[in-house]
């Protein structure tokens, strides 16, 4: 009689050889995409400006991965994803050597710092652009309008600024195209400093008229889909966001439909669904419980809309995620799921970290030790 | 006097760099991270609590022997609180115009941690040369640590160098140096610059010992 054999292995159970290597590999195929519309929209700018970025996040990433200060290699690409979304997240204008300033800080401060891959605290991409912020608050905020004629053959005058020098001003380049300065405002800066709402089809698409905007939500959204449907994502993160996103800015909305704009508009513009899909979703500072994904996205869809209403900027995705990043520790720590065989009225002990204590998984290992807990003597009194 | 010479030397030195109050003891870090938005207002920060170190260390030396143990922090705080007043009028006088950038800071040189440590810990407990010399060796290293922030700041914040233009015209001024962050962000570069020499330094002595 043949008896089946039944394998037992101890935790963790591994299903698919997923590395991170793999991951990482399908997160920039399913940008590619992204940045190939990105350039369609904006031209040799913004081409220039994915190329200069993404080559100083590679090379700081080499530089410290050399020199053995950070872990990682080179090929496991999530520097180049680091790089592609920076990109994405500048104005296609943004001089370029800004961007290198802003991927080189990504990379140092961002990731190499902490150790490496895995190791980040803040997503690595919204580092950058964070210290870009404060460090060049107007070249950040000057947005030139997309689909312009001859996009493909000549530069906006503001990218190729000299190292270290004031880049050129664009409002007298859009005059000699007979478009007025208004033109190169987002659709958020408008609503926000002139109150004119744009239209949600519109954004979704961000094909019609000179919008001033990054790539089509409505594309992103369904990359995020591919990357959703192979499991190189979770859902939930981007979920939660969007919902309390909407739901934060639909009672805004329900409460005073002349102050506030309608759900759509807070959702389809700004940097709100790339946020949502690719930044958020990191998975070195996120929280892996799922109770604590639902809190962590709800976390930041409520402090986008705030901070897109009560400051003074027009744009909140990025310190929101941060401010989630920061938190998703402790978020981790309160949503810690009930071991099998407690029952799901029985409530976890307090401060029960065993499900992700690394300590608690490598006892299995024969040579590992548990470190005792020691006491140091108490020093006598003078 | 010549084989006290090293000694003294050594006294000096100790401040200056093995206990650099700035990147080695991370001490007085309010007035660092503060006035450090320029070269000049850092040299001067730096030259004014050299001052008041120096002077308020020498008396506190004279009086170790008659200060009452039980009110020492007291006295120190009124001797050191004398000092910064007079240097603080001193600079009102020199230059308004520093006065005002530096603000608050220098009356704050009261609370600095340094003065404070450096009476309690060095000058309580010596003779007034061997504290002087400590002090003054304490202050240099204080003002090249200050220094060596504000010159970063300043080039990348300002893009000039004790006031003179660097860059020409169209320079591109970094905000963020000027800001807050911008005083951690150049501190953690040094420490990292500094922390990466010792490491190195160890590294090649454990080499050479395995060597031989």
């Amino acid at each position: 009689m043949n008896q089946p054999l039944i394998e037992i292995r101890s935790a963790p159970h591994v299903q698919a050889a997923k590395t991170v290597e793999t991951i990482m590999r399908h997160v920039v195929y399913s940008l590619l995409p992204i940045c190939a519309f990105y350039v369609f929209q904006y031209g040799i700018s913004a081409l220039a400006s994915i190329v200069v970025v993404t080559a100083a996040c590679l090379l700081t990433e080499r530089f410290f991965v050399r020199t053995g200060t950070q872990a990682g290699r080179l090929s496991d690409y999530s520097a180049v994803i680091t790089g592609l979304l920076l990109a994405l997240t500048l104005p296609p204008g943004f001089s370029l050597w800004m961007g290198a300033v802003a991927g080189i800080v990504a990379i140092a401060l961002g990731k190499a710092l902490f150790g490496g891959i895995g190791f980040n605290v803040f997503n690595p991409a919204l580092v950058g652009r964070a210290f870009v912020q404060a460090a060049f608050p107007t070249a950040i905020a000057t947005y030139t309008p997309s689909f312009l004629a001859g996009r493909f053959t000549e530069f906006i005058p503001s990218s190729l600024a000299w190292p270290l020098m004031i880049p050129a001003d664009t409002a007298a380049w859009l005059k000699a195209k007979n478009l007025d300065a208004l033109a190169g405002a987002t659709p958020l800066a408008k609503w926000k400093f002139d109150g004119v709402i744009a239209n949600a089809d519109e954004l979704l698409t961000s094909l019609s008229g000179h919008m001033a905007v990054g790539p089509a939500p409505a594309l992103i959204l369904i990359c995020g889909l591919y990357l959703a449907a192979r499991r190189f994502m979770d859902w939930r993160i981007p979920l939660a966001i969007l919902g309390s996103a909407a739901l934060t800015a639909w009672l805004l909305f329900a409460f005073d439909p002349v102050r506030y704009p309608n759900p759509f508009f807070m959702l389809f513009s700004g940097g709100l669904i790339l946020g949502a899909v690719y930044m958020a979703t990191d998975m070195a500072t996120s929280p892996v419980t799922p109770k604590g994904m639902w809190v962590y996205g709800a976390l930041i869809g409520l402090l986008t809309v705030v901070i897109r209403y009560y400051s003074g900027l027009p744009e909140g995705v990025m310190y929101a995620i941060l401010i989630a990043n920061a938190a998703s520790p402790l978020i981790e720590k309160i949503t810690q799921p009930v071991p099998f065989g407690r029952g799901a009225l029985d409530r976890a002990r307090k401060r029960a970290t065993y499900p992700l204590n690394p300590g608690y998984i490598s006892r299995e290992e024969a040579s590992a030790v548990t470190p005792k807990k020691r006491f140091l003597p108490k020093k006598p009194k003078k | 006097m010549s084989a006290a010479a090293p000694q003294t030397w050594d006294e000096f030195m100790e401040g200056v760099w093995k206990q650099n109050p700035t990147f080695v003891m991370i001490l007085g870090m309010c007035p660092t991270l503060a006035v450090t938005v320029s070269a000049v207002n850092a040299i001067s920060m730096g030259l004014a609590t050299l001052l008041v170190l120096i002077a308020s260390c020498g008396l506190v030396s004279m009086m170790r022997k008659v200060t009452p143990k039980e009110v020492r922090i007291a006295v120190y705080i009124v001797i050191i609180a004398t000092f910064v007043t007079a240097v603080d009028y001193a600079i009102q006088a020199i230059s308004l115009a520093l006065y005002d950038a530096l603000g608050a800071f220098i009356q704050l040189i009261v609370v600095n941690c340094i003065i404070l440590g450096r009476a309690e810990a060095h000058a309580a407990k010596n003779p007034p040369m061997p504290a002087m010399i400590n002090a003054a060796g304490m202050g240099v290293g204080f003002t090249i640590g200050l220094l060596a922030l504000g010159v970063v700041r300043e080039i990348l914040g300002a893009g000039t160098l004790f006031g003179i233009t660097l860059f020409g015209a169209g320079f591109q001024p970094w905000v963020i140096m000027v800001l807050p962050p911008g005083g951690f962000f150049v501190l953690g570069g040094w420490l990292l610059l500094f922390s990466w020499m010792a490491r190195r330094k160890q590294r090649a002595l454990t080499v050479g010992s395995d060597h031989a």
